[in-house]
């Protein structure tokens, strides 16, 4: 019983780790076709006290990167980040057009209605690394994947 | 004196007359912004394409005649600003009912190298099977852009690379004249007004 919560829970998408030092809310992966290398990843984080997500990795991708998307007079610039600021209570949105978890090397087409396992890295203000695993669902590729009413990314 | 009075009073009215019409002009000019994207009306670049399609198929705009053409520069590997821009268009087309089959969107990728006709053919294929996209061969890719005026520039990532990117979308009404630039901020019904404006144009 405890354990079909516990997967219920994961299947939501909210963790619950021993520490719950960060919640991880509403993840989703952009699904792909075939031969496509790449993708986002998106959520909403907030930690408990000050951290940094600071890495990230999924059995799906060879590569896994940090990104950040910025509009300069309409063209589109994206960079690898070394780490992302959660400051305590803050909900920080990794969201299209911001922030987002690069997925690269894709190991398999991810098709809507599956997925995908991550495992987040988060690093506190003393250097202590701590990860917490989720499974984010993939969202059909050429669907909206509307913005929840009420998500924290608003702050 | 007396003689001119009248003729300077007609002559004052005519000016407030003037003035009057003048004012109506200018709110005729401002409500003329009936465009919610920038007007590029009679802009020297983006004037047009001559490239190969998913089946190799050498396509250009006077094959798309009848139809407002959206004109997209993306690349595949894209996570985020491609898969925004192209499910705008989507939404857009939706939103124009019947109207959204005389709307044509092309996707020109920026990223030759790795987009073959088989993954642009499945990627376009997940927002809309209409959707036509154009592969230019590397050696003539440089030129494409520039044509268009749109930036791109490799960025190594990781042991790949990733392309930043001029995010504009292009309107040409159903005459084939590029008209507008949509940003990328643009929202889905701001792109549908445009779409139908410029469908209604009378030719």
């Amino acid at each position: 019983m405890k354990k079909t919560f516990f997967s219920l829970l994961l299947v939501c998408g909210v963790s619950l780790p021993a520490h719950a030092q960060v919640a991880i809310e509403d993840p989703w992966v952009r699904g792909t076709v075939p031969q496509q290398q790449a993708t986002g990843a998106f959520m909403v984080l907030t930690a408990k006290t000050d951290a940094r997500l600071v890495a990230a990795r999924s059995p799906v991708a060879g590569l896994v990167e940090l990104h950040e998307m910025a509009m300069e007079n309409d063209v589109m610039k994206m960079r690898a980040i070394p780490g992302l600021s959660l400051p305590a209570g803050q909900a920080v949105a990794l969201k299209p057009g911001g922030y987002h978890i690069m997925l690269m090397a894709l190991k398999e087409t991810l098709t809507a209605d599956t997925s995908v396992p991550l495992t987040l890295v988060f690093e506190t203000p003393q250097g202590e690394r701590f990860e917490q695993a989720i499974t984010a669902p993939v969202a059909p590729l050429g669907a909206a994947r509307m913005e929840k009413s009420g998500s924290h990314s608003q702050r | 004196v007396l003689f001119f009075l009248p003729f300077r009073r007609l002559t004052r009215r005519f000016a407030l007359l003037f003035v009057g019409v003048f004012a109506l002009l200018g709110c005729t000019s401002d409500s003329e912004r009936r465009f919610h994207s920038m007007d590029i009306t009679g802009a020297d670049y983006g004037q047009g394409f001559e490239l190969p399609d998913v089946e190799g198929v050498t396509r250009t705009l006077a094959d798309f005649r009848g139809s407002v053409v959206l004109v997209y520069f993306g690349f595949i590997q894209c996570p985020d600003v491609c898969p925004t821009a192209l499910h705008r268009a989507v939404s857009a087309k939706n939103a124009l009912g019947a109207d959204g089959e005389r709307f044509t969107v092309v996707f020109i990728t920026l990223d030759p190298e790795r987009d073959r006709s088989e993954v642009v053919r499945a990627y376009l294929g997940a927002f809309d099977p209409g959707f036509v996209g154009l592969i230019p061969d590397m050696a003539s890719l440089p030129e494409v852009a520039k044509a268009f005026r749109v930036y791109y520039r490799k960025v190594p990532t990781g042991d790949s690379y990733t392309l930043d990117h001029t995010a504009t979308s292009f309107l040409y009404d159903t005459q084939g004249q590029l008209r507008l630039a949509v940003p990328h901020a643009m929202d889905v019904a701001g792109l549908a007004a445009d779409v139908r404006v410029l469908l209604q144009e009378p030719h």
